[in-house]
């Protein structure tokens, strides 16, 4: 029983680190129909930036942390954006070699300045006792993170579906040339979904470091989990990718702790479930 | 013209190893293997219209298989290699049946998820595929009694092989299927509306791209003797798209142009710069940025324009 409980609480947990991962990769997606593979090393970035921070400045909160790292990725993102992916719409061979280029480019880079040892993430202090809840003792930082992606996506929720931005990018997401048409500026647009989609990745690297600590290939294996989670849950719908995180998150960890050498295998028969009944995903539209 | 010019670079790629030293000649080698297995993902991202992410996969599983096979259940090479690229084909036709439920950038996301699934087990499996150490102490093989341990010799089967993969893939090519294939490429509706299954062209030819995919993978473990997860890496994978993009996807010679290209940098820059991964994304970059359509394009398009105005 003990197990179960345990192992479903650190589902949970990796399933809201895996939100904070894919949301921002899914809202670029949706929009932006750029499948960008830099967005493992955008939340390896973040993880690296996490690690040097905190245990440089030991009394940083990790809130901060994570805010700062998310701006820095983002502006990152933004500049990358800018200058190189505006030069390649509708070209998306172009897109995925440049961004994965990129991706090569920064894992190479963070290799350079951090060198190939693991470096740990300190858990915040105030959050080091675990919690005590119905006779179990809990890592109180996992149960945390759990509340840090429910808070993101009723957040992204909220700015997609309540605001006046939110209806521009919807607008976008339906229809790109008419949304143009009526003055909405689609390439503006991308801009700001590109800067936010990565500064959730960089974010997202922070407040995964505790668990996961940042080490050369932290990109590598992210970025398929990403592309599993929004395959799953259906290209572009945030629900979708909400589900779907929360479903790989329970898969991956009981996955890896009953058939540890199948766990891979394991992850990937869901995604091949839901492909051969429904293409589109699990929220995914028709013809998306 | 072209005939003679032909004949002329047959002649020098045979003559090789007689004018060449032993480092050169294995530099051939590995360029012929690259070749192979860029041919292979051209079938899919240049005819077919299918970016394909996770191509390392068939390489690394064929390499995988023998070099199994050989150094811990005491096959013969033989057998060895028809069970793996048998395997290989079998696990193309899997791998097709999942990667073709999506089109455009799901199929190169699915794509790019399995082959990352296949090189996770191969650290994984330690046990079996030795993970992170790999394996080693392999043997090159014997046909017809031929040792293949000397530079020339290997390039020469190398070769042999390459010139048949080189034929079978352009026959494919040129053959009413690979007709049809452009078809499904560029107008799928109108394919389909014609009578043409374009699912099951796009199959057949992902099938055939993996099967000469394991064909690379074995000459590849042949030539090195050693198999490590890394061959079936997203990186080894993007540098043979990126070979192809170079090179010109979509034309026949382009991608093992660009495939020797990418590989002579690789084996000069690392020599000087520690920064391999770096230098191949910058590389990516100004190509895409560049030099879109490919360097066999580029330049043909440049002869024909002085052609034309002379």
């Amino acid at each position: 029983m003990q197990f179960w409980i345990i192992q479903g609480l650190n589902s949970l947990s990796l399933g809201g680190l895996l939100f904070l991962l894919a949301s921002g990769f899914s809202l670029i997606f949706g929009l932006m129909r750029l499948a960008n593979l830099t967005h493992g090393a955008f939340f390896m970035l973040g993880t690296y930036f996490g690690a040097t921070a905190m245990r440089a400045y030991s009394d940083l909160s990790i809130w901060t942390v994570a805010v700062w790292a998310g701006v820095a990725v983002a502006a990152l993102g933004g500049l990358f954006e800018r200058l190189v992916l505006t030069r390649l719409k509708a070209n998306p061979l172009g897109q995925v070699l440049v961004t994965l280029g990129m991706s090569f480019i920064i894992s190479d880079a963070c290799l350079a300045l951090w060198g190939g040892d693991s470096i740990p993430v300190p858990t915040p202090r105030n959050l080091q006792a675990p919690t005590r809840l119905f006779g179990f003792v809990f890592p109180t930082y996992r149960l945390v993170l759990v509340g840090c992606a429910i808070t993101a996506a009723i957040t992204l929720y909220l700015l997609l579906e309540r605001t006046r931005l939110g209806a521009m990018i919807r607008a976008g997401v339906d229809d790109a040339q008419m949304a143009r048409a009526v003055g909405i500026p689609v390439s503006n647009l991308f801009t700001i979904v590109f800067c936010l989609g990565a500064g959730i990745a960089g974010a997202g690297g922070v407040l995964g470091g505790p668990i996961l600590s940042a080490y050369p290939g932290l990109d590598g294996d992210m970025l398929p989990l990403a592309l599993i989670v929004v395959i799953l849950g259906g290209i572009g719908s945030l629900l979708g990718a909400f589900i779907g995180s929360f479903i790989v998150g329970f898969i991956y960890t009981f996955g890896t702790a009953l058939f540890p050498e199948l766990a891979y295998i394991i992850l990937f028969l869901p995604m091949i479930l839901v492909l051969a009944l429904r293409p589109q995903g699990l929220l995914g539209r028709q013809g998306a | 013209m072209k005939w003679i010019a032909a004949v002329l670079f047959a002649a020098l790629l045979v003559l090789l190893p007689s004018v060449a030293g032993d480092f050169y000649v294995n530099l051939a080698s590995q360029i012929l293997i690259a070749a192979i297995f860029a041919l292979s993902l051209n079938l899919l991202v240049g005819f077919g219209g299918m970016t394909s992410l996770g191509h390392a996969s068939f390489l690394g599983v064929a390499a995988y298989i023998s070099a199994l096979l050989t150094s811990r259940y005491g096959f013969a090479h033989g057998p060895a290699a028809i069970v793996s690229i048998a395997g290989t084909t079998a696990m193309a036709a899997v791998f097709g049946v999942i990667a073709l439920r999506a089109s455009g950038l799901g199929f190169l996301m699915i794509t790019l998820a399995l082959s990352q699934v296949l090189w996770g087990l191969t650290y994984r499996m330690s046990n079996v595929t030795n993970g992170d150490n790999g394996i080693a102490g392999l043997t090159r093989p014997m046909p017809f009694g031929l040792s293949l341990d000397s530079a020339a010799s290997f390039y020469w089967f190398a070769l042999a092989v390459a010139s048949v993969s080189f034929l079978m893939m352009t026959t494919f090519v040129s053959s009413a299927f690979g007709s049809s294939l452009k078809g499904v490429r560029d107008q799928p509706r109108r394919m389909a509306a014609l009578g043409f299954n374009p699912w099951m062209i796009r199959w057949i030819t992902f099938i055939y791209a993996g099967f000469w995919g394991g064909v690379s993978g074995l000459l590849y473990v042949y030539y090195n003797k050693y198999i490590h997860p890394t061959s079936l890496s997203t990186t080894s994978s993007a540098e043979a798209l990126l070979g192809v993009i170079a090179g010109g996807s979509g034309t026949l010679s382009g991608p093992a142009v660009g495939a020797a290209l990418v590989l002579l940098l690789k084996n000069y820059a690392s020599a000087y710069v520690e920064r391999w991964n770096m230098l191949l994304g910058l590389v990516f970059l100004f190509i895409v940025l560049v030099m879109p359509t490919g360097i066999v394009p580029g330049l043909s398009k440049l002869l024909n324009l002085r052609r034309g105005s002379r």
